[in-house]
């Protein structure tokens, strides 16, 4: 079925208006990081600063300890999103191809647990931590972030297991590989867009968390990015919008740089063409 | 290659994490005090006292654990349940209720220094005392002013309040409504959160809102001397059109940028809202510090100060609250005060010649200390959830001009003390 030419222009019309809705917040988040106050108070706010300034960020590096902040975010989101996918991977292979009544019950039961609020899990979660001796720490922080991912990673996964032929897995068999081989060399590859799109999911919930963090972590030391942020709010709501945009901005990049350098693994296709129909 | 280096990494940080973790013991006290101080100057007078402390306690040593007035009260619900809270606990009266009846704060009468408790008026004590015992220091406060655009004022030739005379409500409207016209406006609202504006502000009009019967039960009514602040807000909004209707859904600080543009004559702001002012105004901008109007109880308005309270839990209760006394010794309150352009609350402070000068406007503000009074509502159990589902969208709605005065009455009272009733039984 072709498209007229007055679809396709609607189409990327739509698509346009899309995109600059979706990039607004950001592009206005730039603005301000680099406006000095008056202009942030000026009741006709520009795009581009008639004034740019470098001030919001050194006041926001002075006031708050952000590299600090941003290792604490780093290795949280990593140290989750690599558990996470390792635990994961597996589960979800066993899930996916024993299709028994319990591996359907765990599947719901993961969709279930999707459903719990964080307030009802995080003074329990708070005591057994404290038992640990894993309160303000990272690693503490670590394994309730791989936890807290862990349903949703082990659902992604699942589908993309599924999406694998069985017919690659017996060819190979069929061939001579045994079974960890078959797992290593041809599964595993052909998995490998779903465990980095899993993985950036982790990453990406853990670097953007901010009440388990909140509670779980004392000091300055440990603190993570979403948590120093909240230190340019004031009573009230009152904020200091300057240095709190040229923080915030900052603490965007990460996530931008790593979906930048892996969204090609994401969206390969790699799965093309493996199978002659 | 790439996997074992990433692994390689991951691994790395996370034993750097590990490895990072506090020293051991030297046998000294270590206090932890979390501090909700947020601007420049308030974070870097905190961290200084702190570090002064340090140099000649050694024995003592406090921490400077940085906290949150978005998510303080949460976090600290967490930390007491887990029997993790700080030592030392920055926060403001009216989040100290459910603490204190909790049991999770020390109560401080013995503990504090005779020094301390007679240099703080009593009228202050009250904002922090829960039953029969206190559970904070209140030392800083900040009463709610007109800040003006000076010029506009001067041109119109209309009188200047000051704390000695300042204006009526009566006479704040008809000058709010002298000063608009050409889409300028008298005055600019700013309501987002309109509960504790309106109960605070009608202080001054003697409403009280909140009466505690002879059984100790509190109910609400909504009398003639409740009625007169929300009644001036509605008139200037929806009557005489001297108040901007869009900025009733503003925060403070949003109703700057107009204020700033000359679209708006005067807001009512914190006090604090001065350092907004000082470092946001266009050059030349001429501001002054206006006292918000009286009623029949003079400029009595309700405040609900900061304070220093000491965890239930913390075993060094003694030196926590030797800290206390040190962090508010009357000098160290006032550079507590203006890092945070607000007023101390101790006696001896308040003389500070800093704190009346011309300058921003400090001595207007520091007129008005003595008639600074407990927020009417912080120490009733169920006010939070009154002000969130009742109250709240009751003003909104009234100021907003959906509803009349009998239905805001109805609302405010009939539901309130269906809610106030749940928590009194």
């Amino acid at each position: 079925m072709r498209t007229s030419k007055g679809a396709r222009v609607g189409q990327y019309l739509a698509l346009l208006g899309y995109l600059v809705f979706l990039a607004f917040p950001f592009v206005w988040l730039i603005s301000t990081a680099f406006k000095p106050p008056r202009e942030l108070a000026s009741l006709h706010p520009t795009w581009i600063p008639r004034n740019p300034t470098l001030a919001n960020f050194r006041q926001a590096f002075d006031e708050q300890p952000l590299l600090q902040a941003a290792f604490n975010s780093l290795v949280a989101a990593l140290g989750a999103a690599v558990i996470a996918v390792l635990v994961a991977t597996p589960m979800a292979y066993v899930m996916a191809r024993h299709r028994t009544r319990l591996a359907k019950a765990a599947t719901g039961w993961v969709v279930v647990s999707q459903a719990f609020p964080f307030v009802l899990v995080i003074i329990p979660l708070f005591l057994v931590l404290k038992n640990l001796r894993l309160i303000n720490s990272l690693p503490g922080l670590v394994m309730v972030y791989v936890v807290w991912a862990l349903p949703f990673a082990l659902w992604m996964l699942v589908g993309y297991v599924r999406a694998v032929p069985t017919e690659l897995e017996e060819a190979a068999a069929v061939d001579g590989a045994g079974k960890l081989r078959t797992l290593v060399s041809i599964t595993a590859p052909l998995l490998a867009p779903g465990i980095v799109a899993t993985a950036l999911f982790a990453f990406i919930s853990a670097w953007n968390e901010f009440f388990f963090a909140l509670v779980l972590l004392k000091t300055p030391e440990k603190q993570t990015l979403p948590v120093v942020l909240t230190h340019f709010i004031g009573a009230e709501g009152v904020a200091d919008l300057g240095p709190l945009a040229a923080a915030a901005f900052l603490a965007t990049l990460p996530s931008l740089v790593v979906f930048a350098i892996i969204q090609k693994r994401i969206t390969g296709g790699m799965l093309a063409g493996a199978v002659k129909s | 290659m790439r996997t074992r280096w990433i692994l390689a990494l991951v691994m790395g940080l996370l034993l750097t994490a590990c490895s990072s973790d506090d020293g051991g013991s030297d046998g000294r006290i270590t206090l932890r005090f979390q501090s909700l101080a947020w601007q420049e100057e308030s974070v870097d007078a905190n961290k200084e006292l702190v570090e002064e402390w340090n140099a000649v306690h050694p024995d003592v040593k406090v921490e400077y654990v940085q906290g949150s007035w978005d998510s303080v009260h949460d976090q600290l619900l967490t930390s007491f349940e887990g029997g993790e809270a700080p030592d030392i606990i920055h926060d403001a009266s009216d989040d100290l209720a459910d603490f204190a009846y909790g049991g999770y704060l020390a109560e401080l009468g013995e503990l504090l220094p005779e020094r301390l408790k007679s240099d703080i008026p009593q009228r202050s004590w009250e904002t922090a005392t829960f039953g029969d015992g206190i559970y904070g220091v209140p030392f800083l406060q900040e009463p709610r002013v007109l800040i003006a655009n000076a010029e506009w004022l001067k041109e119109s030739g209309v009188r200047i309040p000051t704390p000695e005379n300042p204006w009526t409500w009566e006479e704040f409207r008809s000058i709010a409504k002298e000063l608009s016209g050409e889409g300028k406006y008298g005055v600019a609202w700013p309501l987002k959160e309109p509960v504790s504006a309106t109960l605070n502000l009608s202080l001054s009009t003697s409403g009280q809102m909140f009466h505690r019967g002879e059984d100790g039960k509190v109910t609400v009514r909504f009398d003639s001397a409740d009625e007169v602040v929300p009644r001036t807000v509605h008139d200037e909004v929806n009557t005489d059109g001297s108040a901007s209707s869009t900025t009733l859904g503003m925060g403070g600080s949003d109703t700057l940028p107009g204020f700033f543009g000359g679209k708006y004559a005067m807001v009512p702001l914190g006090f604090s809202y001065r350092q907004q002012i000082v470092q946001q105004a266009p050059k030349g901008f001429d501001w002054q510090v206006l006292p918000a109007p009286a009623g029949a109880d003079g400029l009595t308005q309700g405040v609900s100060p900061q304070t220093l309270s000491i965890a239930e839990d913390s075993p060094h209760k003694k030196e926590a609250a030797e800290f206390i006394d040190f962090l508010l010794q009357p000098k160290n309150m006032v550079r507590l005060a203006l890092g945070d352009w607000m007023l101390p609350t101790g006696t001896e402070a308040l003389k500070d010649p800093a704190l009346h000068t011309t300058k921003d406007d400090w001595a207007t503000g520091t007129a008005l200390a003595a008639q600074l009074r407990s927020a009417p509502a912080q120490s009733v159990r169920g006010y939070p959830e009154w002000k969130d589902k009742v109250a709240t969208p009751a003003f909104q709605e009234y100021y907003s001009g959906a509803i009349d005065l009998d239905e805001l009455r109805k609302r405010l009272v009939e539901d309130g003390n269906l809610v106030l009733a749940r928590y009194q039984r």
